[in-house]
């Protein structure tokens, strides 16, 4: 291992006021949350922080807690416990199948939604789905909580919304109308612990021989999870009878920028992304 | 400098502790500070399942731990599954099929399918692969390695 933890200090709270508190007066000390993204390039000697803010023992922000309209998934539930949920598992399937595409058992049971959420990777498993059901994100701090919109949380590659005193607490997930359909496809390598090289999840809601509601989201296609509101334009209100494919998939092209990296090109991505489209489409009428 | 902590946890149900620095890797404290070298090093970056551990009831990369959120926890390493010098039915069922060739990733193999078999799984061969996914056999002797765990659970329901 080339990380040096003889140079590094760890604070560990006891309560969430307490890591408030402290974040109040250290807003470098980086927040460790179950760590499987942050040991990965702490081992390597490749993270440059060397004082952490360990939450891991904060039981608030473990609990996962359905209401009649919305799940709030505390920031530290693990993708385990996501995946094990009654309400979640009957309501919100994508969320599920995107736990259950995320590493393998021993990363599940381990890493916590919001840990993914902060590290901000754009190749994460979660956020498509997140987007498609447009949830909320909870910001707290020693001045008070604020909601908003999971789609406003990453501001660019890597790059969120938080202040530097604020800690993510919550992520609430409104429940979609019943009689809706799900999609959530991963492309990876593998189907276990690859990094995918996109995914797109997918609602939408047939009513009376049309596409009355459709929402897409595509990860590993930007800088950021992004949804895709120009393909989602040209498909509301659409007969299912006679969908507009072509021009679904000419439009999502605008929603997306992919990029050449290590695991996939960015050719391959615009035209998976339009194929994903299509089977998302096939799938949801 | 960081301060060292004391960590001390519950491994193979004897208490133990050591004087570690409190990123020290779970895996590290495991095979340096108490010798217990039957759980590997692999990738180091929680890909490969080589050190797989049981810590609290579940299934983690100790690679990817680091000691500090062990504190008090109760962990469970391949050592910990032979009593008194007699293998578990899960290591006599790797004998018999021929689960283990090189070695290297039987240590992990044998807690991923410990943690399935307490959960009640496998179900069938595909719940087997599924909950020994994040475990790389470069040997590639995986049907064996199935097969084990599924006559583990038919053998011993």
């Amino acid at each position: 291992m080339r990380g040096q933890p003889s140079a590094c200090e760890v604070h560990t709270p006891e309560t969430l006021a307490g890591a408030l508190a402290f974040r109040a007066g250290n807003p470098d000390w980086r927040p460790l949350a179950g760590g499987t993204d942050l040991m990965v390039p702490f081992a390597a000697g490749r993270l440059g922080d060397q004082r952490f803010l360990n939450l891991w023992g904060l039981r608030e922000l473990k609990g996962i807690l359905a209401s009649e309209d919305a799940v709030l998934i505390g920031a530290l539930a693990s993708y385990r416990a996501i995946a094990a949920h009654p309400v979640i598992q009957a309501r919100l399937p994508n969320l599920v199948a995107s736990a259950r595409a995320t590493g393998a058992l021993a990363i599940q049971g381990r890493g916590t939604l919001g840990g993914n959420l902060v590290n901000g990777s754009p190749a994460a498993d979660s956020p498509p789905s997140l987007l498609v059901y447009e949830a909320e994100v909870e910001l707290a701090s020693v001045r008070g909580g604020r909601w908003i919109p999971y789609a406003a949380f990453h501001t660019g590659y890597r790059a969120n919304a938080m202040a530097p005193d604020e800690l993510l607490t919550c992520i609430r997930v409104p429940l979609p109308p019943e009689g809706g359909v799900h999609y959530f496809r991963k492309v990876g390598t593998r189907q276990a612990q690859a990094i995918a090289k996109l995914s797109l999840a997918g609602w939408a809601l047939p009513r009376q021989g049309r596409l009355a509601e459709i929402r897409l989201a595509l990860g590993s296609v930007a800088p950021v999870p992004v949804r895709a509101l120009h393909a989602e334009t040209v498909l509301r209100g659409a007969p299912l009878s006679a969908l507009p494919l072509s021009a679904a998939r000419e439009a999502l092209q605008a929603d997306i920028a992919p990029i050449d990296d290590l695991r996939s090109s960015a050719r391959y991505r615009r035209r998976v992304a339009g194929n994903l489209l299509e089977e998302a489409l096939a799938a949801l009428i | 400098m960081a301060e060292k902590i004391l960590l001390w946890m519950t491994v193979n149900g004897e208490a133990r502790s050591a004087e570690v620095f409190p990123m020290a890797r779970l895996l590290d404290v495991i095979r340096e500070d108490w010798g217990l070298t039957g759980t590997k090093e692999g990738c180091g970056e929680g890909e490969c399942g080589a050190c797989s551990v049981i810590l609290d009831g579940v299934l983690v990369n100790a690679c990817l731990i680091p000691a500090v959120q062990a504190q008090g926890g109760e962990l469970l390493t391949v050592e910990g599954l032979a009593r008194k010098g007699e293998l578990d039915p899960l290591q006599e069922a790797f004998l018999h099929h021929g689960g283990a060739q090189c070695g290297f990733c039987t240590p992990g193999m044998l807690m991923a399918g410990t943690h399935l078999l307490a959960q009640g799984g496998p179900g069938d061969e595909a719940e087997a692969r599924a909950g020994l996914a994040g475990n790389l056999c470069r040997c590639t002797g995986y049907n064996r390695i199935v097969d084990a765990v599924l006559a583990a659970r038919r053998e011993h329901p």
